[in-house]
């Protein structure tokens, strides 16, 4: 399967530039902890860990924006977009691997979070655990065609949090539902649509993006 | 504008209507509407006189749906077609139900205080879908008029509009999910619960509001229009 290989080339390619740049992943660590922290002085004393769980997912979604933000930043500064919609391959496929790649970084970061949220406030139920990897996968599918998008205007980095937030609210929701309730089956099916819908309308639409 | 171009037959009719018979029809709509609403409708058995604003209130809120929907629409003749008149449509209809869409959130406001003593409401799953909607949409003209028009802008807009009618479901379902649903239920899935008058002034409110929405659209067309004969004019003769 060519496509795929060109994904898999593509995604390749932006993990080795990190792993020889570390331009982003520390940074999403770094900014991950920090924001435990200031969580830990938001909350007073008697609040309860529902609260705390909550905010579990603003720190994921703020972490995903940090690294979304950079995704395409290489892409702009370099010139490669235009070589890569040049490449006799599907557009698609830059779409998918930038959105692997950053898939990858995040769930670095929330190896690191997770554990740390565990220490600093109260572990985690296995449904709370799916569904955070349920979200990354939309977060990276919309977050990724946003950053695409971003990319493409003057404002740039101004105007991928206010393309992804009312995007993210839905994600929210279900990863929230999903740590809080007793029965999180609802709310777990509700992300994997989310899931699948935004990426079939990613998948199908990218070329537009990276074209003319 | 461009003649021998694929239109659905009845939008094609209607675009046929000189613009003044629309306002005029608009004009006498929404006079009929209001009087209806004020003066014909009997007051809520439960609600009371406050509940006369529903009338406007669902109407509103269907036409910026409606909107939403047509822009998306003219968005994917523009990825699909490449119809040259699409993106303009599409922006204009967007426009429109982001207009709407604040007159969802102000008459729903007003609504939810008479009702309930708040001008918010949280467990109102209308107002807060279109509170999301408005963030959405909102950035829309932020993408739009960050980008130097053109095909890139024209694309980047037909396919963030296209987003929008993946979200209004997808956010519909996940305010459903996230709370209790308080919101009075006029429609049942028994029908409406509502006969008469009440039905009649609904009816004939929600075609004056897609009426005047379908004039606004209209006017405001015409007006874009004329910018860019006007630039392109400039442009030749500069």
């Amino acid at each position: 399967m060519s496509y795929f290989a060109d994904v898999r080339a593509l995604a390749r390619k932006d993990l080795l530039l990190e792993l020889r740049a570390r331009d982003t992943l520390p940074a999403m660590l770094l900014f991950v902890v920090a924001v435990f922290v200031v969580f830990h002085f938001s909350l007073p004393a008697r609040s309860s860990d529902v609260a705390a769980g909550g905010l579990l997912w603003v720190a994921i979604i703020f972490t995903a924006l940090l690294g979304l933000g950079r995704a395409f930043v290489p892409e702009r500064e370099q010139r490669v977009l235009d070589a890569l919609v040049l490449a006799p391959c599907d557009r698609s496929a830059i779409w998918l691997a930038k959105a692997l790649a950053t898939l990858a970084f995040l769930a670095v970061a929330e190896l690191v979070a997770v554990p740390v949220f565990a220490l600093f406030f109260h572990g985690l139920s296995a449904a709370a655990i799916l569904a955070i990897v349920l979200a990354d996968l939309g977060i990276c599918a919309v977050g990724t065609f946003l950053g695409a998008m971003a990319v493409a205007t003057r404002a740039r980095d101004l105007l991928l949090p206010l393309l992804f937030l009312p995007l993210a609210i839905p994600i929210v929701i279900g990863g929230v539902g999903a740590s809080v309730v007793a029965s999180p089956g609802r709310y777990l099916g509700f992300l994997g649509l989310y899931d699948l819908m935004f990426a079939l309308v990613c998948w199908a639409s990218f070329e537009y993006v990276v074209t003319e | 504008m461009t003649p021998g171009r694929a239109q659905l037959g009845a939008v094609g009719r209607l675009q046929r209507i000189p613009l003044p018979v629309l306002a005029a029809a608009s004009v006498v709509l929404v006079t009929g509407a209001l009087a209806l609403v004020f003066f014909v409708a009997p007051n809520d058995q439960f609600l009371g006189f406050s509940q006369r604003i529903f009338y406007f209130h669902v109407s509103i809120a269907f036409t910026a749906y409606l909107s939403f929907g047509f822009g998306a629409w003219k968005g994917l003749l523009h990825l699909w077609k490449r119809d040259p008149d699409a993106d303009l449509e599409s922006y204009v209809a967007i426009h429109q139900g982001v207009i709407f869409g604040v007159l969802v959130l102000v008459t729903g406001s007003i609504w939810a205080k008479y009702s309930w003593g708040h001008w918010w409401l949280w467990s109102e799953n209308q107002l807060v879908l279109f509170l999301v909607l408005f963030l959405f949409y909102a950035a829309y003209f932020m993408l739009r008029f960050s980008v130097d028009d053109g095909p890139q802008r024209a694309n980047l807009s037909a396919v963030y509009a296209l987003f929008g009618v993946v979200l209004i479901p997808v956010s519909f379902l996940a305010i459903r999910l996230a709370q209790n649903f308080i919101h009075p239920v006029v429609f049942t899935r028994h029908g409406a619960n509502f006969g008469g008058w009440m039905l009649v002034t609904y009816f004939v409110t929600q075609v004056a509001v897609l009426a005047l929405a379908y004039t606004l659209y209209r006017v405001e067309l015409a007006g874009k229009r004329l910018d860019a004969r006007l630039r392109r004019l400039r442009e030749s003769y500069a």
